[in-house]
């Protein structure tokens, strides 16, 4: 029933960003069409939930048109409802921030047309049932995004962005494709349900896992293939970075997990799983590490992403590992793990994107250094953008740190694993996993202290002004979902279940339900539990006590004067730390290894007037020694075969006499 | 009728801890300037500073903003919460399942975030140094912190401290390396954490060699009374961790006589004691380090704790 | 030989690889010389303990010969060299500790994989004490291969050296324990004068007593 509506739904989309390109040229069109998705958007999401919520079971559906012999195949089961759960509640969330965020949008009639089919083409990859609806459905978000990306093209910064991001878009769909055709194998049965009938050699199997790996993880940003992320989603409006990092990257883990968990069947080897947790955990540490040296927001959001990414990946690698040892309660918990922080991830991410693009809109900056003491002009953005923060800082009672919890939970239950890798292995990703998670804290104090407390540090920031109502609604609304998903987990694992049972063979945890006071009971109550909602009791009662009893007992004054600071007060607000100062003990730590962050003060010579600078040198080893040389390699290839363009008549006719020689030969020596 | 009993102990632990964590500071001022051959303030000197700060006027800089003022509130309260939950006198309290070992770090995490946040708010360098200093000592303290949760859970099976407390009270335990890499590690976390040294010195007015008290360079007043409480109640914490983790012989067990609790009590203040002189001791005995010597130092600490949890890992297959 | 005497074995044993990475954390001479110190005690007692539980008598010479040796002579004697001779008293540790202790817990992991799954059903005591063994072995190549000084390169072989007695120990019935110890030390004492030689060789460009005596302190030409 709700599948052929789905589709209608989305069809209505498509429309509706037809109808863009007219309305960019009018007065109200941008709220129009803002509007216009937020609705389809809302609508699609309670679709999704009522499916999520119905239990196991697939619909599917075939429409006519498409491949000749093969027609379009779609199916709606639990994994897809739950997928499009987060797509549309993102999709909704931009749209509603869209409708006031989009009236500064210089160039509309590169965002409107646009918008609308990118949501259209994410819906369409969640419920593709085959092998060409999900790969056209798949190129067509790619594309809607890019041209997202490409709004503002003027910049040079933006057009590089887009060119990589379609390269990038192109292997990773190339590298579906072959992994496609080797689940269909022989027989060409190119639909889902054929792909899980057809049963593949332990090898080729393995090589499905590595292309979709390469595939999906170049989409969701796994490194070493994440070099477009940083670029392109700080690129594009802010509405659709949120879109882009919070959401299409989960279309990708989607992907990755409908290939691997569902046509492939059971993992054949267990190191499919070390495999995936090894590169979890590298990308979760390599990404808060790059992050932490940025100064600009959004890049420094998209590098977090790449973070969180490693954590879903964690958690689907030791879920590998554990179906691969028929651990299946375990593989459960390994599984919620990684779907809670799916949808936790998409939720502060969207949030802190959305906060970035309201101060992008007030100051025009997107650069931390030209920024701070914003907290006095935008208060609520200030808010909403701590609560973010702190969300994904992992700190109880907010939802990151549900998830978090989750993983470690999963990484606690391995030693029952009997392969002597794994067993080493899980421990040092789980040194990785607890590593990244304190450095994603330190990288939030930076990127909320900087931007939003201490003093201005440029004319822009002290002009600024708070943004508008539809903004700080979206906004908060996502605050709101961190904290009830942070206390009230139960609910989600329970509304998970039904994905996780799909996935799993119907092994799930214990119902949270009804568990006494809505603890989260991962295994059984002997072992570990956590109950998000008592601990922000207490806080709230422990925190009111204390402002009680110190407004009874203490002196109630308050003076206001100039900073203390030691004696020294400094009215330059150069003087307060800037971003890169902030973050130069990390860097002499880590970096001086990894990225090889050196610092050199340039004296000039006695008796010139210029400043002293200090420059710091950064390198990025995955871009210097992993593209550049393939990227040259390439470049210097085609420079050879650069003539092949300006031979004569004679040698085009001789090229195409001696292929078809070759070819003649070739039909006689194989006869 | 029992459940009433029960949460009344959970109260008088909240509260005892509360009011035993100035003394501890106090009890290790006064050892440590005995030991430097001096009179020293007496023990109870830390109740009348806070009560003399809570009388005092707030004198807040201009660029201060709401988040400066609400912070040493969140701080205390994490604080008081995180401390609440060690078993202390009595172990399997009733809201000993709310939150485990981890949501006990993520806690600690929490109140260093927003005092990390507050030394940023008003603009200054010092505020600055602080916090990145801060930071990056946490950045490395928490995963080593981690690791012995790791390596806890993995002897005790759960990461839930009573039922943690209760197991290393037993002696199915045997003298295991990994305890011992796990205690030195978390000995090491602790000395880090607390801010004392050789990471950082409690009682230096050198503003360059500070992280701890640089953050808070610009409270007065009542925020600064509750600042202070918070860095008391964090060194309990730490304590009580230590030792109802290692040393947790003579805990009562939920639903024991009054008689029981305490004696509980009285354990608990004499490990307290013990601990507090030990401290002392090694503060006077050793030098402060260099700054960037702390992160060696907490490298190896973490190192320790991931070997010992490999060692435990690789042990269970023998 | 479960309970409190394997107990006591292993955590003597694993002693042994605590003090071994402590001794790659140091940076400063003098305390490289009093954690090689504390080393040998600790092999000292394990080895005793050996002694005690496997009814060995033979090794508890071999304990003896570490405790006086190594953990009293051998270090007396170094810091005089150092002090005599001013050898730089800082070490420059190649690449930095960080990266040292994480190579050496990536090498306690390799040894711990090499020889658990060798020695199947042997005792346990015997493998997990092997598997250590290899580490402080491992453990003190690393040491001798990191750093600049040549002070440190005897620690290192030292204790290399103390990893391989534990081995010995270890296995039950091993023949020329003893012996062993002995031998290895001697090799020592070789080194220690070989490293004094080259330094006054460095120094006076000569080896001949007769040219040296020239130089004494308080003699009357």
């Amino acid at each position: 029933m709700s599948l052929p509506l789905l589709l209608i739904l989305l069809m209505i989309l498509l429309a509706v960003g037809g109808y863009g390109i007219a309305a960019a040229r009018q007065p109200g069109g941008s709220r129009r069409v803002y509007g216009a998705t937020l609705v389809i958007c809302v609508i699609l999401l309670l679709l999704a939930l009522a499916r999520l919520l119905a239990g196991q079971g697939v619909q599917t559906l075939i429409l006519p048109f498409g491949l000749p012999w093969l027609g379009a195949y779609f199916q709606l089961d639990a994994l897809s409802a739950f997928f499009l759960v987060v797509v549309n509640l993102g999709g909704a969330i931009a749209s509603l921030f869209a409708l006031g965020y989009g009236q500064h949008e210089r160039s509309p009639e590169r965002v409107l047309p646009f918008f609308p089919a990118f949501l259209a083409g994410m819906n369409l990859v969640l419920v593709a049932g085959d092998a060409f609806s999900f790969l056209f459905a798949w190129e067509f978000m790619s594309i809607s995004s890019w041209a997202l990306v490409m709004a503002h093209h003027q910049e040079s910064a933006n057009a590089r962005a887009g060119y990589l991001y379609l390269v990038m878009a192109f292997f990773g769909t190339l590298t579906l494709l072959l992994a496609f055709g080797l689940l269909a194998g022989a027989d060409g049965g190119y639909t889902f349900g054929a792909m899980r009938a057809h049963v593949v050699s332990p090898g080729l199997a393995a090589l499905v896992l590595v292309l979709a790996l390469l595939g999906a993880g170049s989409k969701a940003g796994v490194v070493p293939l994440h070099v477009w992320l940083p670029l392109a989603h700080p690129a594009a409006p802010s509405h659709v970075s949120a879109l882009m990092s919070g959401v299409m990257t989960k279309v990708a883990v989607y992907g990755f997990i409908r290939i691997v968990f569902d046509l492939l069947g059971e993992p054949v080897a267990w190191w499919w799983g070390g495999v995936v947790l090894a590169l979890g955990g590298v990308t979760a540490l390599l990404g808060v590490l790059y992050a932490l040296m940025q100064h600009d927001l959004k890049r420094l959001l998209a590098y977090h992403t790449v973070e969180n990414i490693g954590i879903i990946f964690i958690g689907l690698g030791l879920a590998l590992a554990f179906q691969a040892n028929l651990m299946y309660a375990s593989a459960a918990l390994a599984l919620t793990a990684a779907l809670f922080h799916v949808l936790n991830h998409s939720l502060f991410k969207s949030l802190l994107f959305l906060g970035s693009g309201a101060v992008l809109t007030a100051t025009g900056e997107r650069d931390m250094e030209h920024l701070g003491g914003l907290i006095r002009p935008m208060p609520w953005t200030a808010l909403a953008f701590l609560i973010g923060a702190a969300a994904i800082s992992a700190l109880p009672p907010l939802n990151g740190f549900v998830s978090e919890w989750l993983t470690f939970q999963a990484i606690l239950i391995s030693p029952e694993l009997p392969q002597w890798m794994l067993k080493f292995l899980v421990p040092a990703v789980g040194a990785l996993l607890a590593l990244s998670a304190a450095l994603a804290a330190t990288c939030f104090v930076k990127a909320f202290g900087i931007t939003f407390l201490g003093r201005p540090r440029s004319p822009v920031a002290a002009q600024a002004r708070e943004t508008d109502l539809y903004s700080l609604t979206a906004m908060f609304i996502l605050a709101g979902l961190c904290l009830l998903a942070g206390i009230l987990p139960g609910l989600v694992v329970d509304g998970l279940s039904a994905a996780v049972g799909q996935l799993n063979g119907s092994a799930l945890l214990p119902v949270q339900r009804s568990q006494p006071w809505l603890t989260l009971v991962p295994v059984t109550d002997v072992k570990s539990t956590y109950n998000g909602l008592l601990m922000l009791l207490f806080i709230g009662v422990s925190g009111f006590t204390a402002a009680w009893l110190i407004h009874r007992l203490a002196s109630g004054r308050v003076r206001r004067g100039p900073a203390w600071d030691c004696g020294f007060p400094e009215p330059s607000p150069m003087t307060q730390y800037t971003a890169g100062s902030f973050a130069q003990p990390i860097r002499r730590v880590f970096g001086s290894i990894l990225f090889q962050a050196r610092e050199r003060v340039v004296m000039p010579p006695p008796g010139d007037l210029r400043p002293a600078r200090l420059e710091v040198e950064i390198h990025d080893p995955i871009w210097e020694r992993g593209y550049v040389p393939v990227v040259n390699a390439v470049v210097a290839v085609s420079s050879r075969f650069n003539y092949l363009q300006y031979l004569t008549i004679r040698r085009y006719l001789g090229l195409v006499f001696g292929a078809l020689v070759v070819l003649l030969l070739g039909m006689v020596l194989w006869r | 009728m029992a459940l009433m009993a029960d949460y009344l102990v959970q109260g008088c632990q909240m509260a005892l801890m509360l009011l035993l964590a100035p003394l501890l500071t106090g009890w290790i001022r006064w050892v440590k300037a005995r030991l430097l051959r001096r009179r020293g303030p007496s023990i109870l000197q830390p109740y009348r500073d806070l009560l003399k700060l809570l009388r005092k006027e707030v004198v807040l800089a201009d660029s201060a903003s709401w988040l400066f003022r609400v912070a040493p509130y969140l701080i205390f309260s994490a604080l008081w919460v995180g401390a609440s939950l060690v078993p202390t006198f009595a172990s399997g309290l009733p809201f000993s399942w709310a939150a485990d070992l981890i949501a006990i770090v993520a806690l600690l995490g929490t109140a260093r975030f927003f005092l990390a946040l507050a030394g940023l708010d008003v603009g200054t360098s010092f505020g600055g140094i602080g916090s990145s200093r801060e930071m990056m000592i946490a950045s490395l303290a928490e995963p080593a912190m981690l690791m012995m949760v790791f390596t806890l859970s993995l002897l005790a099976g759960t990461t839930e401290l009573s039922s943690v407390a209760r197991f290393m009270s037993t002696a199915d335990v045997g003298l295991r390396v990994s305890l011992a890499l796990s205690l030195l590690a978390l000995i090491m976390v602790a000395i880090a954490e607390n801010a004392r040294i050789p990471v950082d010195n409690p009682a230096t007015h050198l503003e360059l060699t500070m992280v701890h008290e640089a953050m808070v360079l610009e409270y007065s007043g009542r925020h600064l009374a509750l600042i202070e409480l918070s860095s008391s109640l964090k060194l309990l914490l730490y304590f009580s961790l230590i030792g109802c983790i290692f040393a947790p012989w003579g805990m009562a067990t939920a639903g024991s006589t009054p008689g029981a609790y305490l004696y509980g009590t009285a354990i608990y203040m004499a490990k307290l004691a013990l601990g507090g002189f030990l401290l002392a001791l090694f503060e006077t005995s050793i030098a402060k380090m260099r700054v960037f010597r702390v992160d060696e130092f907490l490298g190896a600490a973490l190192m320790l704790g991931l070997l010992g949890a490999l060692l435990l890992f690789v042990s269970r297959g023998l | 030989m479960r309970g409190l005497a394997f107990d006591i074995a292993h955590f003597l044993a694993g002693g042994m690889v605590l003090v071994s990475f402590m001794l790659l954390y140091q940076d400063r001479v003098y305390a490289l010389l009093n954690i090689f110190a504390l080393h040998a005690l600790v092999l000292a007692l394990a080895v005793g303990w050996q002694a005690h539980t496997q009814e060995a008598p033979h090794l508890y010479i071999t304990a003896a010969v570490a405790l006086i040796f190594k953990a009293i002579v051998i270090p007396v004697v170094l810091r005089r060299i150092v002090q005599q001779l001013g050898i730089h008293r800082t070490l420059e540790v190649v690449g930095g500790v960080g990266r040292d202790m994480l190579a050496g817990t990536g090498l306690v992991a390799l040894s711990i994989l090499v020889m658990l799954p060798v020695t199947q059903g042997a005792d346990p005591l015997a493998r997990e004490d092997l598997a250590f063994a290899l580490a402080v072995v491992l453990l003190g190549l690393l040491l001798m291969v990191n750093r600049h000084n040549a002070i440190s390169l005897v620690i290192g072989f030292m204790s290399l050296e103390n990893g391989l007695i534990l081995a010995a120990a270890g296995a039950r019935g091993m023949p020329l324990a003893v012996e062993i110890s002995v031998a290895f030390s001697i090799l020592i004492a070789l080194i220690v004068i070989g490293v004094f030689l080259f330094r006054i060789r460095e120094r006076f460009d000569s080896v001949d007593m007769q040219a040296m005596d020239a130089f004494r302190e308080g003699r009357r030409k």
